[in-house]
């Protein structure tokens, strides 16, 4: 069914393809579309426990294409390994935005073929103007949300409203509070506290927040990528920069924890999923872009992961007794939209590299 | 040429030829997979960062010129500082420790000893992770103080810079019982015998001859532990909670998280120059020990 | 990080060693701190199993037996993968490690005189595994070498052969070498020499060399980490990746299998050696 669907639009495809290729300079021409996928078979890189457990499975079903999916902690894990040089062995790659614009200008993307991914159409016109790839030209968004306060509303004598409630804790919450680890996120609270971009690349502003981190460190329980929910759980820390989601997963355990986007705003960020230009089943890869973007796969994908997806049909799909138990999974596109999305910045990112490094050294 | 000369390097060139069926395999695997990696680490320092990672082959000396900079000299002050303070305690405890081993009878000393190493083959990852519910606000310890009424709060002892020293301690401890038995077993004990029959206090002949004698393995445990110490970069993630950078975690972010792999290289060398040096000085210590103090001439 | 090479080698010397049963034995002022090395040293380890026992997932309080962590580590093809590559690649390794460390320590021991390939042969097992870690990342990358489960037994064999041989370099000092001579001198090729002399005298350095590389690697993380493709987790990887996952109680369960087989491996090595000694 769905295969013949591909196969389809893979016929259709190729007439546009071969005009495209006239016009010359698109970088999708070394697709097949008539390519037999069923011979094909794909390595995915994710986030651990970021994807229902039988999406390999029910995907081999539907195309009989084999999937291994491998797994990284973090951002920095798969870059590196991608960026090491030789073939990672890996097809698709999820990575947060900025991080896909890095490998893309790094020539390391695949050009997404948007005909083999019909199901595109299925995300929200706010998915597919974002900053770091407008068009979706080498990424296609998975999750997303925006980084807050995650906290403890029975620990805290009063609701956290602002990133001063972060940087500067009250005498209930010092010594309780956990930052992001990850250079971009752990400079975001001070950045917007002082009323700066998130993608700041003006040398007084990261003074400024390297000088509000400086203080804040002494306060902190520690940084904190990935476990930050369970020390929320605990008790051991009370309030935590979070990101949305993974805020979910202690509100699962503990209804009293809460997320908060304070009121100096925040970031959009953005998990997506690329080709990697090494892959030698691109088809088979689009095919499993298209696949994920599915309005019940990614709606499953949203309830087991606890995130937002960019997929109208899939939010609608989904359970509205979710939205109440996390309310923070019913922010709407435009309310998303106002934050501000985090870009690569190229040689600049060393400089929060250091800001990180000089912050965690002291 | 003369014949016995010619026949002298014949027989020298015979014997290294007749080796090489020996050696050979061992040298080109050696030579491709350790020596070739330490060098390309040593020529990687010298040349610039690839915006992707890898390396720009345009020579420069900024990598080592960086060390200067204040931030990456006070991480190599504080790696040094904390993995110094770890080697002392380990010292501390593992000195008596070995003396006691080194004592027993020689049927419990093997036990005493495997008892000893038997931790260090655990996996280090779990032993880490066990600090973690040990030091944890509601973790073992704290249940334990609170019980016996030391304390009515939590003590907040994870993910601060002593609980890093502890973690340390304890992942090389072994490292450090280990050189010092060695070198308290091979002591003649008939030399303490004589001193004290010669009427000497236990406190001077240990102070006159057990401690001088053992110094080399003090040594020798000493780098067994600085060493790793430096360039762990797991404890002070996991127990440090990534307050605490070490010269360890500085290297991994630079290959895995900056894409930085000059500077990187630049960073395992001075660790490595360190080891060395320390190797070198440890050897010094040994040989004025052998030379100067061990009288050989006692042993039956 | 290195020094357990030493245990073999130091333990047999003390064997050795001058006599001292009858020396005076440690009082209280060294039986102290022993045991509180002892307590200090076994106290998490005991804390990470007694958990591994526990019905509760709350790790901070005992709520009754069970085995059900167990069950969940067997269920977890993640970890039964992971477990699998690494029992590939320290069974490899070590016999890798085994045959290049042995027949290098013999050539040294017969036909150098200097120190240097002594040096370089040794070096490895002392080396700074981020050094070593680093170091074969870039080379494997510069060679465009397919990181993966191949790159990694390459990997963990370069500093298991140093130990290797080290310690039958240890076994060799004490070899007596009129046999091998008698044995040349009865008209035996150095082949026949070799494998009918020289080695059944090295048997328990050879065992415990292998053992010894086979435990390296079983436990080795830094290394693995930077050597190894996204693809190919090793078990401490695995274990890593656990770990930063929050503390859970299946790492307890797997923690204390580990546990045993390194115990077992431990008791082993100490054993063979014996039995292979009095052969």
């Amino acid at each position: 069914m769905s295969l013949q669907r591909i196969t389809r639009t893979a016929f259709a495809a190729s007439a546009v393809l071969a005009l495209a290729a006239c016009g010359g300079g698109s970088g999708s021409a070394d697709l097949d579309p008539e390519a037999d996928i069923t011979a094909q078979k794909l390595v995915v890189g994710i986030w651990a426990d970021y994807y229902p457990e039988d999406l390999a499975e029910t995907f081999e079903a539907k195309t009989g294409v084999p999937v291994q999916i491998v797994h990284h902690a973090t951002n920095e894990e798969i870059m590196a390994k991608l960026t090491a040089g030789g073939d990672s062995g890996i097809d698709v790659a999820f990575v947060s935005g900025q991080y896909a614009q890095a490998l893309n200008e790094g020539g390391m993307l695949q050009e997404l073929d948007h005909d083999l991914i019909p199901n595109i159409t299925n995300l929200y016109p706010e998915a597919t103007e974002l900053a770091y790839d407008d068009g979706n030209k080498f990424s296609l968004p998975y999750a997303w949300g925006t980084t807050g306060l995650c906290y403890r509303s029975d620990l805290l004598p009063a609701e956290p409203a602002s990133w001063l409630d972060l940087l500067e804790p009250s005498a209930e919450a010092a010594g309780k509070t956990t930052m992001l680890s990850t250079e971009r996120w752990m400079a975001l609270p001070a950045l917007k506290a002082l009323g700066y971009s998130v993608n700041s690349e003006n040398p007084d502003e990261l003074s400024a927040v390297k000088d509000q981190l400086m203080e804040t460190k002494p306060t902190l329980l520690a940084f904190d990528d990935t476990t930050f929910y369970s020390k929320l759980v605990t008790g051991e820390a009370v309030l935590t920069e979070a990101w949305d989601g993974w805020c979910n997963y202690g509100i699962a355990e503990d209804p009293n924890i809460k997320f908060t986007v304070p009121e100096e705003g925040s970031d959009l960020w953005v998990d997506t999923m690329t080709v990697l230009k090494s892959s030698q089943n691109k088809e088979a890869a689009m095919a499993f872009l298209n696949y994920v973007l599915e309005p019940e796969v990614h709606s499953w994908a949203a309830e087991n992961i606890l995130y937002k997806v960019p997929n109208k049909a899939a939010m609608d799909a989904l359970d509205p007794q979710l939205l109440e138990t996390y309310p923070n999974l019913a922010m709407t596109p435009a309310e998303l939209a106002e934050q501000e999305v985090i870009v690569d910045l190229g040689d600049y990112s060393t400089e929060y590299t250091r800001l990180a490094t000089e912050i965690s050294a002291k | 040429m003369s014949v016995p000369r010619s026949a002298a390097s014949g027989a020298f060139w015979r014997r290294r030829l007749a080796g090489l069926p020996l050696l050979g395999p061992g040298m080109v695997f050696l030579f491709v997979l350790a020596v070739l990696p330490v060098a390309l680490v040593t020529v990687y320092a010298f040349f610039e960062r690839g915006r992707f990672g890898g390396v720009e082959f345009n020579f420069t000396l900024d990598n080592f010129a960086r060390l200067a900079d204040p931030l990456y000299l006070g991480v190599v002050l504080k790696s040094i500082l904390i993995a110094g303070t770890a080697t002392g305690i380990a010292l501390l405890i593992g000195y008596p420790a070995a003396l006691f081993i080194a004592r027993l009878p020689r049927r419990w000393r093997t036990l005493a000893l495997i008892a000893v190493l038997l931790p260090f083959w655990t996996n280090f990852l779990i032993r880490t992770y066990a600090w973690i519910l040990l030091l944890n606000n509601a973790g073992w310890i704290n249940q334990g103080l609170s019980w016996l009424g030391i304390t009515s709060e939590p003590v907040h002892m994870l993910y601060t810079e002593p609980a890093v020293v502890v973690g340390l301690v304890y992942m090389y401890l072994p490292l450090m019982i280990l050189p010092l038995y060695a070198s308290l077993v091979s002591h003649d004990p008939q030399l303490t015998e004589a001193a004290v029959n010669l009427g000497s206090s236990p406190f001077r002949v240990f102070r006159t001859i057990t401690l001088p004698l053992s110094a080399p393995g003090a040594l020798t445990g000493c780098i067994f532990v600085f060493v790793p110490a430096m360039g762990n970069f797991i404890i002070p993630e996991l127990i440090g909670g990534g307050k605490t950078v070490l010269i360890g975690n500085l290297i991994r972010d630079q290959f895995l998280k900056a894409r930085d792999w000059p500077f990187g290289a630049a960073l395992a060398l001075v660790m490595t120059a360190f080891l060395v040096l320390l190797l070198v000085l440890q050897q010094r210590a040994s040989r004025a020990v052998s030379e100067g103090k061990t009288p050989k001439e006692v042993k039956p | 990080m290195n020094a357990p090479a030493a245990l073999p080698a130091r333990s047999r010397k003390a064997r050795g060693g001058p006599r001292t049963d009858a020396a005076t034995r440690p009082g209280l002022h060294l039986r102290l701190p022993f045991w509180g090395a002892i307590a200090f040293l076994y106290i998490p380890i005991l804390v990470v199993v007694a958990m591994s026992f526990n019905a509760s997932s709350n790790l901070f309080s005992w709520s009754g037996f069970s085995l059900q962590w167990y069950a969940e580590v067997f269920r977890s093809p993640d970890i039964l993968a992971a477990l699998g590559n690494t029992l590939i690649v320290a069974a490899a390794a070590a016999v890798l490690a085994t045959a290049l460390g042995t027949l290098t320590a013999v050539g040294i021991h017969r036909h150098t005189s200097g120190g240097l390939i002594r040096a370089i042969a040794i070096a490895p097992a002392m080396l700074p595994d981020l050094l070593l870690a680093i170091g074969l990342l870039s080379l494997f990358t510069l060679l465009n070498f397919t990181l993966g489960l191949l790159s990694v037994i390459l990997a963990h064999t370069v500093f298991a052969m140093a130990f290797v041989t080290a310690i039958v370099l240890a076994r060799l000092a004490q070899v007596d070498p009129s046999l091998e001579e008698a044995s040349r001198d009865l008209g035996a090729s150095p082949g026949r020499t070799l494998l009918k002399v020289t080695l059944p005298q090295l048997g328990p350095a050879i065992i415990s060399g292998a053992l010894l590389s086979f435990t390296l690697s079983l436990d080795e993380f830094v290394i693995a980490f930077f050597t190894t493709s996204p693809t190919v987790s090793t078990l401490p990887i695995n274990i890593y990746s656990m770990v930063r996952f929050g503390v859970s109680p299946e790492i307890n369960a797997l923690a204390t299998m580990l546990l045993g087989l390194t115990v077992l491996a431990v008791l082993g090595t100490q054993r063979l050696t014996k039995i292979a000694d009095s052969l």
